[in-house]
């Protein structure tokens, strides 16, 4: 039997190979590959679709792809009332819905030239605030599972869960709240959801610093961070960031300093800021910003005064149920706003609070009639999105999962 | 000075010729140019040391369905230094539907206008990536304009193949 000799084997093995396939042999270590990373994956926070290119496990590209989640919500509005679609603006950023709800209803009453009594002003920044907390709750939470500490999730989701009973009793819902009206709030917040709100702000401070003990001192947790996803004060502003993103990198920035609407001139409140701009800098930011908020419910229930719920403004205002029932005079009012609407006057305004994960705009045109004739949606995640292949590149694979949990996108947001 | 004068004033000093029209509705400051200027207007805006709007929040359009110019695309500028607001508007006809882009000012009108030209089929010249962001590439029409049916269009959107 012949066989091949020493000199022989490798030239007619890789002729072979040749042949059989289109390997090129010479590549084999430089080869880059694309990877398709979502739209179903865990560490993408809902239907992200991020395209990878990698050489080996470095990304040298990325290319999001949105709209997964598209449900036409600008559309929509359209053709639906100004009160309709309160309900609708809970299923954009739905970890804090509240704080969507109020971005909403101020937006339309800017256009509708509605005064909001003081009490109302002042549930809407508890609400708000609550929002806030329970939105950086599960972003810590889940950013911490996506880089391996699992147990964070857990004591961020019980201190969530907190939350939620306050919502439900406040308003009867615990996950899409619809809780404000156009001119005010659905109802007071009941003498048992203040026990539960008290009983909550007093507890926040140690159980989050139980959840941070397990975090800043945890080797693992702050060497995947430190320095990852860093971006310039320069670049965040070029990108739009807004909110806590921006915050990370050095911009004092606060709508609600900046542009104050309800009473937040009246609390007392620092801004924090961390000048790195990367994933750690962000995590920072964001645990600070409970501290924050739950110092600005706290001054919210000391300032806020007994009074009215809702404007008095039978054209604009829905009536009070219980007095639908009993009177006929709110009786027709409530018809009259239910089939025909608010009609506010024709004109344009964009309204924007500070929502939890940033800048949250409305910008409504009107032309006098029931629905709105325009609705666009300026949607902080969205915005944030777009920067991912800066941050991204020339880091490791397993980086662009803290990336993403860092700079917390909502898929409901971004893409309406 | 207050800022819009001196805005006011340094956009009539540049730019002569590009038919500005200031007004003000409900604390808001508006400004409609001609949608020519569009381009080096936004790059005095933001690169001015004493206007500095250095974030770009929102890029959209308007259908106005029968009007003769019938798109409005709407800018809304902020300035951190001032903590101030300013809305550009620009008509767009609807038989030449462009508009120069803004993306080489602030990176994040990228995709802002992307999602108006997905929305709307509102072309911005010069873009680096003028792809549509939330529907598909071979969807045919624009849903955000007046005469798409809030229903759809059955067969408009190709599945994939069993």
């Amino acid at each position: 039997m012949d066989r091949f000799t020493k000199d022989e084997t490798q030239p007619k093995i890789i002729q072979k190979l040749l042949e059989d396939s289109d390997i090129t042999i010479d590549d084999a270590l430089e080869h880059e590959m694309v990877l398709n990373m979502g739209p179903q994956h865990p560490a993408t926070h809902g239907v992200l679709r991020l395209l990878l290119k990698l050489d080996g496990e470095t990304v040298i590209g990325c290319v999001p792809e949105v709209g997964y989640l598209h449900r036409g919500y600008e559309k929509m509005a359209e053709n639906m009332s100004y009160h309709e679609f309160i309900p609708h603006t809970d299923r954009l950023d739905y970890i804090s819905p509240t704080a969507n709800n109020v971005a909403w209803v101020m937006a339309v009453e800017k256009l509708a030239g509605v005064e909001v009594p003081l009490r109302a002003q002042y549930i809407r920044m508890i609400i708000a605030e609550l929002a806030r907390i329970a939105s950086h709750l599960v972003a810590i939470g889940s950013f911490a599972m996506d880089v391996g500490a699992l147990t964070v999730f857990l004591w961020t989701f019980r201190e969530r869960e907190k939350i939620m009973d306050i919502w439900d009793i406040v308003c009867g819902a615990r996950f899409t709240n619809s809780y404000t009206r156009i001119g005010g709030v659905a109802n007071d917040i009941q003498p048992e959801a203040f026990v539960l709100i008290k009983k909550f702000l007093e507890g926040i401070d140690d159980n989050l610093t139980e959840c941070e003990k397990l975090l800043n001192t945890n080797r693992i947790f702050i060497e995947r961070l430190d320095g990852v996803g860093a971006i310039s004060k320069e670049e965040a502003l070029s990108y739009g960031y807004t909110g806590p993103n921006l915050r990370a990198t050095g911009v004092e920035f606060d709508l609600r300093k900046a542009t104050p609407y309800l009473q937040y001139d009246k609390v007392d409140f620092n801004i924090p800021v961390f000048t790195e701009g990367d994933c750690l800098a962000r995590y920072f930011v964001r645990t600070d910003e409970i501290r924050e908020s739950a110092k600005i419910v706290r001054q919210c229930l000391q300032l806020m005064p007994l009074g009215e719920i809702k404007a008095n403004l039978p054209k604009r205002v829905l009536p009070q149920k219980e007095e639908v029932y009993s009177k006929m005079e709110e009786l027709i009012l409530d018809f009259m706003l239910i089939n025909f609407g608010i009609n506010p006057p024709v004109g344009d305004v964009y309204h924007a609070i500070e929502g939890s994960k940033g800048e949250l705009g409305f910008y409504l045109v009107s032309d006098g009639k029931g629905n709105p004739w325009k609705c666009k949606i300026r949607s902080p995640s969205f915005i944030h999105i777009q920067s991912l292949p800066h941050l991204v590149k020339g880091r490791m694979i397993s980086d662009v999962v803290a990336i993403i949990g860092s700079i917390d996108p909502i898929m409901g947001e971004a893409d309406k | 000075m207050e800022l819009k004068e001196i805005i006011t004033k340094k956009l009539n000093e540049h730019f002569p010729d590009a038919g500005f029209e200031f007004s003000e509705y409900v604390g808001e400051f508006n400004i409609k140019l001609d949608k020519k200027f569009i381009h080096p207007v936004c790059k005095l805006l933001k690169e001015d040391s004493e206007l500095e709007f250095l974030l770009c929040e929102d890029i959209t359009a308007v259908d106005w369905a029968k009007r003769k110019n019938r798109f409005t695309v709407v800018y809304h500028l902020f300035t951190l230094k001032h903590n101030f607001r300013l809305v550009l508007k620009c008509d767009v006809d609807e038989s030449d539907c462009n508009i120069d882009t803004v993306s080489s000012v602030w990176k994040t009108s990228n995709w802002q206008e992307r999602e108006c030209y997905d929305m709307y089929g509102i072309k911005f010249n010069n873009h680096p990536d003028m792809r549509r962001i939330y529907m598909p590439e071979d969807f045919e029409y624009y849903p955000l304009r007046k005469e798409f049916p809030l229903m759809g269009i059955p067969g408009s959107l190709s599945l994939p193949k069993k």
